[in-house]
């Protein structure tokens, strides 16, 4: 039993990296690499991460097995080492983990700042709002300014996100963009919370009431993304699903001019488009 | 010199009140279990009604956790027994506010009834008294109080059940979700019931701590200087602290949403907020500030349920190592570093909140170095085993375990910590991998490091070691088993809190690997009833064990097994720090804290610099 036990303590680390080893082969890894530049960059960030932590993970682990296999003992009575510790091992393990853990932090400052820091947003983006995302219990209500429209400022835009236009262009649950370019929605709540997820875009945002926050997103593929709300908003939040839909930018201005002509030319309301966005 | 004159002092009135050696009187198991049925002032009976209750309340926790656990495998099928008897109307289907309950009151009873009233509740306060030497704790009526402040807390939760299925908004409770009656069914008066009860656990823990640090700083025997002080103590102490600290931050934001909630208040409510077609709310309040509240108590709370397991892993490990504490003061300074630090990381649970960008990166900081002084302990762990004789025994496999999965909780805690790598985590199963290491991985093996290891003072009986090994290498295997492919199922974008969700095209794949996951929780939930029967079988009919069957230097282990009333026989002098196992001082390998040595055989053996 006595070598035992350092075997056993040996062979979960061991099982734990084979199983992270084959995941990815399995889909039990990211459901794809990260479909936009910033997304890449946060994978990258991971995959340093990962690198140290598994290093310090095996390091620690090794010694683990080795003191346990080395120290261990059966014999009642026997002394150990009598030590109460070491001045220059705690200097050690205490400034080196520190070392790293603050380059960790800086390290990831960049990015955190040109996802969320409004300063560092692409102008153009900024001043062309993709659209309005409005969340409720159990669907994501989206609105486009009129096709083409040009906002002039910034007041113009607080302004229709105050009010809507009788222009603008509405449908649920399936939100279209231009691929390859950087697009801003401004994200916003009826009722209680909840949390736009793009998992493949990398780009996660809680909607919270009584706030309007933008969020700029890029899917480098023209292609359909799964839209998950990750925030626990009642009984049916795991069926509150949407979908992007990146496109070429001629396909995106055919989509909307399309979905306003619809809406305004048999004047029927909008819960038609509802049904039909719905349908795919 | 002066603390020690005071706490020479402060021990002696004691005494003058009639705990002396003259009348100690050493009770029978009957009279332990009898004396638990009452209102009792007895530290000891009180630690172990916490220690009981917590049990019960272990497998409640477990059985909503199945529940939770049956719909991810086999979404939407009719559970057997346990869907059958809670939800026969549904079919023994659990439908998808059933399933929000289940998550939320599975967290709710585990934090609150579980991993928090265990720690301090229970072994605080049978271990307190008994390591410092003193008779009892400093308000025994304050103490008696804080464990029956549990009840009506249970009764509320429990009666929140029957209110529109139970309450649903998570452990976290977000508004606007819990502030309004209408945003969900069981937004109504089960949420009023949760609040109520968590408030009075609050009570419960409030009273505990103002005893719990009165005591150690006003009661510790002759010579128990504050670096004489075991881990546990330390941890103990420590973790009062923070209790004292946070808790009222939560208390206060409690109230508040209750207020919110019946009177309208909107402190959390911003205006125009429309939910299930009701009226608009009018408003004026903020949602994240509830947030920001919450958290400030709920992030030092996660290290109220850690330091206390992580004192006493300290002290089973030195002991069975055989070996001193490497590092005490260290690991002193380390526990407090976290606990001071715990106080300004709460941020890192809102990164993707809305909250000013700037506050992620400081809270980025911080909470990356709260990740230091976690890494110095681990280390410190290490260097304790390094050069030791180790024993496997029960206690000592599962402090073991408690250390290799920490490290897991720390090292994922790093990816969460790292701002933008935690967008794309918050709110999937890497968070719930992160937490299950920390709380049952590291707290609750820590837990059944504690129990083993002092049983035996607890009933004057060893437990079954056999059993308990058996128990420890299913427990390990399962836990394992269930919660590491909770990390691949983060990194493949599974979100918690999702009824069903294999919809998605993306996460459809995934079923299988949760099925495994199921499995495995099933196998661990089952396997915690070898632990009752060992736990409950041995009061009876364990072997019998002397005062110190570990031989262990701990105060605690010099009073008789189970100690009477008052503890001590005569009042303990202490000479050393509580770790001097193989010390040269003496033939055995272990020394204990009463033992007195002079001068003159000191001076022959080289100074231990202690
Ligand atoms: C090594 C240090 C640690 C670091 C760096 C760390 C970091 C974090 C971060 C950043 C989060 C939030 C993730 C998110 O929601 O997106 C988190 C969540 C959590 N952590 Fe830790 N953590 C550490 C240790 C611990 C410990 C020791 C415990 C408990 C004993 C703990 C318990 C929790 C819990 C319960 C949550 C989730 C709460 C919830 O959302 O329901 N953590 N941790
Ligand atoms: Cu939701
Ligand atoms: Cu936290």
């Amino acid at each position: 039993m006595r070598r035992f036990w350092p075997l056993f303590f040996l062979a979960w680390p061991i099982i734990a990296i084979v199983w992270s080893w084959l995941a990815p082969y399995y889909g039990w890894w990211f459901h794809k690499p990260a479909q936009s530049p910033l997304g890449q960059e946060i994978d990258n960030l991971f995959y340093l991460i990962l690198i140290i932590v598994t290093t310090v993970f095996v390091g620690v682990n090794m010694a683990l097995v080795y003191v346990l296999w080395k120290f261990s003992s059966t014999t009642p009575g026997e002394k150990g080492t009598f030590t109460h510790g070491s001045h220059i091992l705690e200097m050690v393990w205490t400034v080196t983990p520190a070392g790293v853990l603050l380059f960790i932090s800086l390290y990831q400052m960049d990015v955190w700042a040109r996802f969320r820091m409004v300063q560092t947003f692409d102008k153009q983006a900024l001043a062309h709002p993709l659209a309005e995302v409005t969340a409720r219990q159990f669907e994501w209500r989206i609105r486009y300014p009129a096709p083409g429209r040009n906002f002039k400022n910034k007041a113009e835009i607080d302004e229709w996100l105050k009010h809507p236009s009788p222009d603008d262009v509405y449908t649920v649950n399936d939100l279209h963009c231009p691929a390859n370019k950087k697009v801003l929605i401004h994200l916003r709540t009826e009722d209680v919370l909840h949390s736009f997820f793009i998992p493949d875009l990398r780009v996660k945002q809680d909607a919270v009431p009584g706030l309007v926050i933008p969020v700029w997103f890029e899917a480098s593929k023209r292609n359909q993304y799964d839209l998950i709300c990750a925030e626990l908003c009642g009984w049916g939040h795991y069926k509150m699903k949407g979908r992007i839909s990146a496109e070429s930018e001629a396909d995106f201005a055919k989509y909307l001019h399309a979905l306003a002509q619809r809406q305004a030319d048999d004047g029927v309301p909008a819960k038609v488009e509802t049904k039909e966005g719905e349908g795919h | 010199m002066s603390t020690l004159d005071q706490t020479a002092h402060s021990s002696h009135d004691h005494d003058d009140h009639g705990h002396g050696g003259h009348h100690y009187h050493q009770p029978s198991t009957g009279e332990i279990l009898g004396a638990m049925l009452t209102f009792s002032r007895d530290h000891k009976i009180i630690g172990l009604q916490f220690l009981f209750t917590t049990l019960i309340m272990l497998m409640v926790g477990g059985a909503l956790a199945l529940g939770v656990r049956w719909q991810l495998a086999f979404p939407f099928q009719r559970m057997p027994i346990l869907g059958d008897l809670f939800f026969g109307s549904q079919g023994g289907v659990i439908a998808p506010e059933t399933y929000t309950m289940l998550f939320t009151m599975h967290a709710t009873v585990m934090i609150f009834l579980v991993i928090i009233p265990i720690l301090a509740g229970a072994f605080g306060n049978f271990l307190i008294p008994l390591m410092i030497g003193a008779d009892d704790m400093a308000f025994p009526l304050l103490n008696a109080l804080s464990y029956w402040a549990m009840l009506p807390a249970i009764f509320f939760f429990g009666l929140s059940f029957f209110y529109g299925g139970g309450p649903a908004g998570g452990w976290t409770s977000y508004p606007t979700l819990s502030a309004l009656q209408t945003a969900a069914p069981g937004s109504g008066a089960a949420q009023t019931c949760w609040l109520l009860a968590v408030t009075l656990v609050g009570v419960s823990s409030m009273m505990g701590s103002v005893n719990y640090m009165t005591t150690i700083i006003n009661m510790r025997a002759p010579g128990m200087t504050l670096f004489r002080m075991p881990l546990t103590i330390w941890a103990m102490f420590i973790t009062a602290i923070l209790q004292a600290f946070a808790l009222p931050v939560l208390t206060a934001a409690g109230f508040m949403l209750l207020s919110d909630r019946s009177f309208g208040t909107c402190f959390f409510v911003p205006a125009g907020i429309v939910v299930n077609n009701a009226a608009p709310t009018v408003g004026g309040g903020q949602t994240l500030l509830w947030q920001h509240l919450f958290w400030f108590y709920s992030h030092p709370a996660v290290y109220i349920m850690l330091l206390p397991a992580m004192g006493m892993v300290s002290d089973v490990m030195s002991c069975m190592a055989r070996k001193p504490i490497f590092g005490y003061k260290p690991m002193v300074y380390s526990l407090a570093a976290i606990a001071g630090l715990g106080f300004i990381v709460w941020g890192h649970h809102m990164f993707t909140s809305g909250m000013n960008p700037a506050l992620g990166m400081s809270f980025m900081v911080s909470t990356m170095m709260i990740a230091l002084p976690s890494a110095v302990k681990t280390f410190n762990w290490l260097g304790t085993l390094w050069g030791g004789r180790i024993q496997f025994n029960t206690p000592m496999l599962n402090a073991i375990a408690f250390i290799s999965m920490f490290v897991v909780g720390g090292l994922s805690g790093i990816f969460m910590a790292a701002v933008p790598v935690d967008i794309y985590f918050h709110d999937t199963y890497f968070i719930v991998a992160h937490f299950h290491y920390v709380l049952f991985g590291s707290t609750l093996f820590g837990v059944f490091a504690g129990i083993t290891f002092w049983f035996p003072k607890m009933f004057g009986r060893m437990m079954n070691e056999t059993l308990g090994k058996i128990h420890f290498v299913i427990t390990f295997i399962a836990f394992n088993g269930a919660f590491f492919p909770m990390h691949l199922l983060g990194i493949a974008a599974f979100p918690r809190r999702l009824a069903d969700p294999y919809h998605y095209p993306s996460l459809e794949h995934l079923l299988s690997l949760n099925q495994f996951i199921t499995i495995s929780a099933i196998v661990m939930g089952f396997a915690q009833f070898i632990l009752l029967f060992n736990f409950f079988s041995s009061i009876f009919i364990g072997k019998k064990c002397g005062r110190n069957p570990w031989n262990a230097n701990g105060l605690e282990w010099s009073a008789p097994s189970p100690p009477g009333h008052g503890n001590f026989e005569s009042l303990p002098v202490i000479y050393r720090g509580p770790y001097e196992y193989s010390s040269p001082l003496t033939e055995k390998d272990y020394l204990m804290q009463t033992e007195y040595i002079p001068k003159s055989s000191q001076a022959a053996v080289a100074p231990t610099g202690h």
